[in-house]
């Protein structure tokens, strides 16, 4: 049931108020048709009795209240679906803007999706070798896990998202892998470089593009992850492909969704930013994982820039708690020239217990990372004591932390974006590190795996 | 008239008219899909309602029907093992008539209507008996003795009752009223979820809860019955902690509500807790643990009501007498949840958005925890304890939510970020965290473990807080600076923080810790503490004291096998005293 009506009564921001309309529903999806014969499309927020309050996904400019027609068409945001969308790029609303055709659908499919039983999900227990060691070794990333990397403005974090998709791999797997990447709100550049990178490795036939730029409408990315995810579940679970999800950046789309939510002037919770980012945020990241019985998984990574560095803002602070850990990046490292400029401490994988140990990865990888974390963490220690006090106050295993703090910064984190090493490499590495210390005080491994593995001093 | 029409949607809100003959906190049935709601509040006949699925697809003039019942829950044989959304639903069963994801409008029964149970009368004809009494028991798990109870309210004399094997809705016993009716019993009772389920008398919990975490169980211990909370920001092991609790509380039944959280981790106790061993009965973990799942991605105002479906659930159990535990992760979101409905009701907000009620629904909810002596003739104590997980924005305790806990509960545990980063692990903090239990406790542990153990743990608390200070100084000028006993002091406090209480939730030997193996233990530090401080009077050195291979073997005590702990923990003990002893024996010589 197709209705149109020429009742516009109010547009401010993305907003707009319709009256005099009948039988809308609550999220259903309409047109707006300039006096020019452009088309817009919104979706309806409120219904009251006959009004309905509709949300923009484009900007407002040139909307004539009087002029302009709006269509309900019955139905939610749709993207259309296929298998053909690989190598393929689109919009922030799923058309494509790359020349080629439009999508021959296979399927219309409700941008929101629908909420995963959790008696249907399959546990994330695949270990993707991603060739960076501080995440192989210390915050391994499982199929089917949601990892954002937080960053800040000006940190490399494209590169090591791209290096990640480059690199990663399962183990003795096979590939029917691909990509989705949704820009949101970032700039050209920035998405060019994804562009690029896909390009050169030969990725790009295996990925799906979805682009809303800093120049784009903000509103219209409300819509962009959403189209990608959907893209997603589709090859994921219905075309039995593996699927990285890499969104970028978060902090944008939130923006836009505090945008919408003060033109509606709800009670805003922290910062501005609506109550129910949580829930929104959770309802994109949750459609992340596998499910029984389906071949496909879906592993996102999510990148959002963290304002001042800080932790604590909503943004970083709401996805940490329904992600499944962070890599978080520091700018200190990046100083001293460390890349990837990994913050090891405060980074976390989750799931790193299931997708490691023996059978998996190795039997010592749970012991030597938790021993890598404790001794890199008390190494920093001395090192501040050191910069207070000076070397002479340090007991001499104090000053064998210090050691290897740094030589870990050295070595284990700065391994550059080009170096690609496989989990024994990682482990190796890590082992050789080890041997700074005293053997007692290696209390984390188990005796036997350090009579194994540790690396024999010579003489 | 009994239904109703939309006349406004917004989000999980939704406005109908013509609802005069309904009651407040009804639940609805809105629209041809039937999605289920419930009347928030009523004006006239205009009822706010809140939606329990997503709303999409709706609008004015869809019709609204009322059922004329609260929400409720289904109590009887078959919760135990199944994993419910909030409004208990069993999302197995969910699965199987529509696949992976969920549905709107899918309508299950809580409890299986086709499943048979072995039912014992224990009651016989001619008995009298009230609400509560006990008439006969199903053996619904190999560990869960199930106890039908006279459903609260009645009483009567019993007219006929048999043994057999029945599902849920047969009827299993008569009743002949006071008032001369005649009442027919099932396996099934309701029961309102927003209102407590009645109990004779309240006590002070006494005992303690046994979780087998040593720094929870030794330092900080929650009574049976009593209530405790779990702050942390994320990554700081929050959920790890909890599903300890899950596992290893000596309690009889374990309701776990995972409210706005994590999928995976829901689909984690779904899978884990089925191969675990309880270290009591033998049997697998599942086989006492009810699951509550309302993920963050399915509808928040189910998440709200989650909360109350648990613990109600937990009532009943507690009501046959059962030592039962409800373990909530996150009541964060379950405040978000009401925070979200309170602002599309365009209620006054409170701090930070929340509504001005939020302080006392939390209280509320933790109150329902308790140790009771239950309804019926026969005397059954029961207790509920309940432990919530909250999850402060930013880790900022100084919040709403974790204001309003702190308030209530007597436990708290405090996650502290910089443990965790250090993978120190429980990362409970034990300098902010407290147990307002350990007076009211501390006979039960006298009795029970023996009188060192309290003593014991105030000179390990104390310590750790010497230690605190030490380190201001040590930050300033150095540890060479100390004298021999403070320094000791610190050698001890590392012992106690690294030896102790870390655990490793992930190594088999080291999960859990029965409360005597923690408290040998816990007596090995600080008896290596006293020995080294009677040697040092003697005049020994402190290097040789602190590289003894008696205190490498404390380091790896935690990891000795649960079966062997005891001799291997007499023979370090030994070992201990012949090092010490000779080198006190040459350091006096000197």
């Amino acid at each position: 049931m197709i209705r149109e009506y020429k009742t516009i009564h109010e547009v401010s921001g993305p907003l707009m108020v319709v009256e005099k309309v009948e039988g809308v529903t609550y999220d259903e999806l309409a047109e707006i048709q300039l006096p020019n014969g452009q088309m817009r499309r919104c979706k309806v927020l409120e219904v009251n009795k006959d009004k309905a309050v509709v949300q923009l996904f484009e900007s407002s400019a040139g909307i004539n209240l009087a002029e302009s027609k709006i269509r309900f068409l019955g139905h939610s945001l749709q993207l259309a679906v296929s298998g053909d969308m690989l190598g393929r790029v689109f919009n922030g609303m799923g058309h494509p803007i790359d020349g080629g055709p439009e999508i021959l659908a296979e399927k219309h499919l409700d941008i929101n999706g629908l909420p995963m039983n959790p008696a249907a999900r399959d546990f994330p227990s695949e270990f993707i070798q991603t060739g960076i060691s501080t995440i192989d070794g210390l915050n391994t990333l499982v199929r089917g896990q949601k990892l954002p990397i937080f960053s800040g403005s000006g940190l490399p974090h494209a590169a090591l998202a791209a290096q990640i998709a480059r690199q990663a791999k399962v183990l003795g797997g096979e590939s029917n892998f691909a990509v989705v990447f949704a820009a949101i709100g970032i700039t050209f550049e920035e998405s060019e470089f994804f562009v690029q990178e896909f390009k050169r490795t030969g990725a790009i036939d295996r990925t799906v593009l979805f682009t809303n730029l800093a120049d784009d409408p903000a509103v219209e990315r409300i819509a962009t992850p959403r189209m990608a995810l959907t893209a997603a579940e589709f090859l994921a679970f219905e075309k039995g492909m593996h699927v990285l999800v890499i969104l970028t950046d978060i902090t944008n789309y939130a923006e836009a969704l505090r945008e919408v939510s003060a033109a509606r002037k709800e009670v805003p919770g922290r910062r501005g930013y609506p109550g129910y980012l949580y829930t929104d945020l959770a309802t994109m990241y949750e459609r992340a994982g596998r499910k029984l019985g389906h071949e496909g998984s879906i592993t996102m990574i999510p990148i959002l820039t963290m304002p001042e560095d800080d932790k604590t803002h909503p943004i970083p602070d709401l996805t940490g708690y329904i992600t499944e850990g962070q890599i978080i990046l520091s700018r200190d490292l990046y100083r001293k020239g460390i890349v990837p400029p990994v913050d090891v401490l405060p980074s976390l994988s989750r799931l790193k217990d299931k997708g490691i140990g023996a059978g998996k990865t190795r039997e010592d990888h749970a012991g030597t990372m938790n021993q890598l974390f404790a001794a890199y963490a008390a190494g920093k220690e001395a090192k501040e004591l050191m910069t207070i006090l000076g070397e002479a106050a340090l007991s001499p295993t104090d000053l064998l932390y210090a050691k290897f703090a740094d030589e870990f910064e050295r070595r284990y984190v700065a391994q550059g974006n080009d170096e690609n090493r496989s989990i024994e490499e990682t482990l190796q590495l890590g082992w050789e590190l080890l041997s700074i210390l005293p053997t007692s005080e290696l209390k984390r491994i188990k005796q036997e795996h350090i009579d194994k593995y540790l690396p024999k001093q010579e003489g | 008239m009994k239904s109703g029409r939309i006349t406004k949607v917004s989000g999980p809100l939704v406005v109908a008219e013509g609802l005069e003959n309904a009651n407040m906190a009804d639940v609805v049935r809105v629209g041809e899909q039937r999605l289920i709601g419930e009347i928030l509040t009523m004006t006239g006949g205009t009822a706010s309602i809140q939606v329990y699925e997503e709303t999409s697809g709706l609008g004015p003039g869809t019709v609204v029907e009322t059922t004329g019942a609260p929400l409720s829950v289904e109590l009887g044989p078959g919760m135990i093992e199944n994993i419910y959304d909030g409004i208990q639903r069993p999302l197995e069963e969910i699965m199987k008539m529509v696949g992976s994801n969920i549905t709107r409008g899918v309508e299950v029964p809580a409890l299986s209507r086709s499943k048979k149970w072995d039912f014992k009368a224990t009651a016989k004809v001619g008995d009298k008996v009230i609400g509560g009494d006990v008439i006969g028991t199903v053996q619904e798990t190999s560990v869960v003795l199930h106890k039908i109870m006279v459903p609260n309210g009645l009483s009567g004399k019993i007219k006929s009752i048999s043994s057999g094997s029945y599902t849920v809705e047969d009827v299993v016993a008569t009743l002949t009223l006071d008032n001369g009716e005649t009442k027919e019993l099932t396996m099934i009772q309701r029961w309102p979820v927003r209102v407590g389920r009645p109990y004779k008398k309240k006590f002070p919990p006494t005992a303690p809860l046994c979780s087998g975490q040593r720094i929870i169980d030794t330092m900080f211990p929650i009574a049976k019955g009593g209530t405790a909370a779990v702050p942390g920001p994320f990554g700081s092991g929050k959920t790890v902690v909890q599903h300890q609790l899950a596992k290893w509380s000596d309690v009889d039944i374990v309701v776990y509500i995972g409210c706005g959280e994590r999928g995976n981790e829901m689909t984690d106790v779904l899978r884990e807790f089925p191969e675990l061993q309880d270290p009591r009965t033998g049997e697998s973990l599942m086989k006492r643990t009810v699951l509550i799942a309302n993920t963050s991605d399915m509808p928040v105002a189910a998440r709200e009501a989650s909360i109350y479906t648990g613990i109600t659930i937990a009532e009943y159990f507690r009501d046959m007498g059962y030592a039962v535990a409800v373990i909530a992760d996150s009541t964060s979101r379950w405040a978000e949840a009401l925070r979200e409905m309170s602002g599309r009701l365009e209620e006054m907000p409170g701090e930070e958005g929340y509504p001005a009620y939020l302080a006392s629904r939390l209280a509320q909810f933790y109150e329902r925890a308790g140790v009771v002596s239950t309804m019926g003739r026969e005397e059954r104590v029961g207790s509920l304890t309940a432990v919530g997980a909250v999850s402060p924005p930013g880790g900022d305790l100084s919040e709403p939510v974790s204001q309003g806990t702190m308030r209530i509960v007597k436990v708290f545990w405090s996650l502290d970020a910089s443990l965790a980063y250090r993978r120190h692990f429980p990362a409970i903090n034990w300098l902010n965290s407290y147990s307002l239990y350990l007076s009211s406790m501390r006979d039960w542990f006298n009795e029970n473990i023996g009188r060192d153990f309290m003593d014991n743990r105030d000179r390990a608390m104390s310590m750790l807080q010497e230690e605190a200070e030490l380190n201001e100084i040590v930050q300033l000028v150095g540890k060479d600076s100390l004298g021999a006993g403070d320094q000791l002091t610190l050698e001890t406090a590392k012992m106690i923080r690294e030896d102790f209480l870390q655990q490793n939730a992930f190594m088999e030997t080291d999960s859990y810790s029965s409360y005597d193996r923690q408290a040998k233990l816990l007596g090995l530090i600080l008896k290596y503490d006293k020995l080294c401080r009677d040697a040092i009077k003697k005049g020994a050195d402190l290097q040789p004291l602190f590289s003894l291979s008696a205190r490498d073997r404390i380091g790896r005590a935690k990891s000795v096998d649960a079966n062997e702990y005891v001799a291997a923990y007499a023979d370090i003990d030994k070992l201990m005293e012949q090092e010490i002893d000779a080198i006190a024996m040459k350091g006096g010589a000197e």
